[in-house]
């Protein structure tokens, strides 16, 4: 029974790491057809942004909160307006860009910090069921990606801002005509995209350590919970975050966390053979 | 269309270069470059893999890097069991274009997007990393072979000749070996793409609505060069393990797949010779960046990508094929110094 309760706090807590990570992603590939490569490297850039403050002794959550997606969102909006921005249209050449952009980010961060590992001491403490103990930071993970999926779908759907993003996307031309800058959507977005990157990072960073090839072992996993997802970002992006989620934490409690990881690329595959349009190409098409 | 008809001169020039390069590099450099120009024979096949499907298949794969490692760790674990490198080397090319064609088949009949396409060979290249690095286990072993995770298999045997264990290829006869196996990749392939299979392939990657109407299976094509491309990379991967005689998972790691295309990109997409000028150039200029600390070889890699990107998307080669073409006709040398392939195109366009 404890056990059962355990795992299910587990699986739970994966599916919103999932999302979490992948939210940013969404953004800027489910918008603006944008393939970011570099989108591992703007997690990693977020968890970056926590170590060094933190270190220098500025609070934990100012800098987790406040200066992760800040700063990531404004490196998003340079790199859209130094690079992204000639390339609209031309999807492999983006993708190449990015690539391109995910190795120099990666070799600066490399010169700067070192190869090493560092670390942020998890805040919170461990709970326990019964005999069974755990980290309360599985449900701070939890509660925030909540709070960050209410809070895209609200601004998207609701404000003034969202309505334009939405349209510009749609039919730029349209946009245009009607008063709306669509370089300056374009920009702002990719900077929500990168700003949203940055927070998951800074988020993540206590759990996975901080390095700065770290955003190697999230890129797959990014992309195939938002192709897998489809069409809608948040909605895909949920309903693949506990599709995944839920086979690779199902996978791993039976096995071992590296045949969780393969079983939950080996049914992206499968999934995409089946439903080549995604999850909400399908099912919830009237999602967001 | 350019690099494709099947110009005399420039094929009788390529002939000549590599007989040259075969014969003459091994008397004039010494051992170490030799090696080192024996790696760079195994990665240009590799490229040559990718500019074979990217370049005139249209497919941009993330996965060449799969199949060279499949085909590097398939000879590993074969050779290892049996001392014989006949059979491994069969099944090391058989076993990877197998295992294409069915990913082949998963992709193109599910009528995937290109994105997707990349997306889903990048992800399969990142399970084999995934799952060969968590191998070193004493369970992780087939026969005698150890997988061994990260620390790779070590001591394997080299190619030796048919049927004779005690005649193997000595590091330099390596080169012969896959420099010899580079040359025919290439002109197998310029071979193939003037045969009819290889004008269809082309025909899809310019209009594939076209070709569908016009009655040809797109699926059947791209997945048999999808296979075809697994085979090249598969033995780009054998040659490659032979150099090395020794293979770990950083083969299908995303810096491998990352050179690959750099390779590519850099020589120029839909030629052939470019991409192993670029396998070339690039070899030795990260063996260059390698030998000091200051500079971080991933960012020179990565600033020359964005830079091809941005301001020569069509890579090196056709690029300068371009300039000097320009030049010429600006200087009124035009006629004399045009060669055959592009009188055609020139035509062609025309026409």
């Amino acid at each position: 029974m404890d056990l059962a309760a355990i795992t299910i706090i587990q699986v739970i807590n994966l599916i919103a790491s999932l999302a979490l990570l992948s939210i940013g992603l969404a953004v800027i590939f489910g918008m603006m057809r944008v393939i970011n490569l570099a989108h591992g490297e703007f997690l990693m850039l977020g968890a970056y942004a926590v170590l060094v403050p933190t270190q220098a002794g500025v609070p934990l959550w100012i800098s987790m909160f406040i200066i992760a997606p800040l700063f990531v969102g404004i490196v998003g909006v340079i790199i859209e307006r130094l690079i992204i921005r000639h390339l609209y249209g031309r999807m492999m050449d983006t993708l190449l860009a990015t690539w391109g952009l995910s190795l120099l980010i990666v070799g600066a961060m490399t010169m700067i910090f070192g190869n090493t590992m560092e670390g942020i001491s998890t805040p919170f403490g461990s709970f326990t069921i019964g005999s069974l103990a755990d980290s309360q930071y599985k449900f701070f993970t939890i509660g925030i990606t909540a709070v960050v999926l209410l809070v895209a779908y609200i601004v998207l759907k609701f404000t003034r801002f969202g309505l334009i993003a939405r349209a510009t996307m749609q039919n730029s031309d349209q946009a245009s005509v009607l008063g709306v800058s669509p370089p300056a959507v374009y920009t702002l977005t990719f900077g929500i995209g990168a700003a949203l990157a940055g927070l998951a990072g800074a988020i993540l960073a206590p759990i996975s350590g901080v390095l700065p090839t770290m955003g190697a072992a999230y890129i797959a996993k990014a992309f195939i919970t938002v192709i897998g997802g489809g069409e809608a970002i948040l909605t895909g992006t949920a309903a693949a975050s506990v599709f995944f989620g839920a086979i690779n934490q199902t996978t791993t409690f039976f096995t071992s966390s590296v045949v969780g990881e393969v079983a939950l690329l080996v049914a992206a595959i499968i999934l995409l053979r089946l439903l080549p349009q995604g999850i909400t190409g399908r099912f919830f098409r009237r999602g967001l | 269309m350019r690099g494709l008809s099947l110009n005399t001169a420039g094929l009788l020039a390529a002939a000549i270069i590599s007989v040259l390069a075969l014969v003459v590099i091994p008397q004039v450099a010494p051992f170490y470059i030799l090696l080192q120009i024996t790696l760079y024979f195994s990665f240009a096949i590799l490229a040559l893999s990718l500019a074979f499907i990217w370049g005139f298949g249209g497919v941009f794969s993330f996965g060449q890097a799969a199949f060279f490692g499949l085909g590097g760790y398939t000879y590993a674990i074969l050779s290892i069991n049996m001392g014989s490198s006949t059979v491994p080397l069969i099944v090391a090319i058989v076993l990877p274009t197998v295992f294409a064609l069915l990913l082949g088949y998963l992709m193109f009949y599910g009528r995937l997007s290109s994105v997707y396409l990349a997306v889903i060979t990048l992800v399969v290249t990142l399970i084999f990393h995934k799952f060969l690095g968590h191998t070193a286990g004493f369970e992780y072993r087939i026969g005698n072979a150890h997988l061994g995770g990260y620390n790779g298999i070590p001591a394997i045997p080299p190619i030796n000749v048919p049927g004779d264990v005690t005649k193997f290829a000595f590091p330099e006869d390596m080169f012969y070996i896959a420099g010899v196996a580079l040359v025919i990749v290439y002109f197998g392939l310029r071979w193939l793409l003037s045969s009819h299979f290889g004008r269809t392939l082309i025909g899809i990657r310019e209009n594939e609505e076209r070709a569908e109407l016009l009655g040809y299976d797109v699926r059947l094509y791209k997945m048999i060069a999808f296979g075809i491309a697994g085979a090249i990379a598969a033995l780009g991967g054998v040659m490659f393990t032979n150099w090395n005689s020794f293979i770990d998972p950083h083969v299908f790691d995303l810096g491998m797949s990352a050179q690959i295309i750099i390779w590519v990109v850099v020589g120029g997409l839909s030629t052939l010779i470019g991409p192993i000028i670029g396998a070339f150039a690039l070899g030795i200029l990260a063996l260059e960046l390698g030998t000091q600390q200051t500079i971080d070889v991933n960012l020179i890699l990565g600033a020359i990508l964005i830079i091809v990107v941005l301001f020569v998307p069509e890579g090196f080669v056709p690029t300068i094929k371009r300039m000097c073409i320009w030049l010429a006709e600006s200087r009124g040398w035009l006629r004399s110094r045009l060669d055959s392939s592009d009188l055609e195109e020139k035509q062609g366009r025309d026409g």
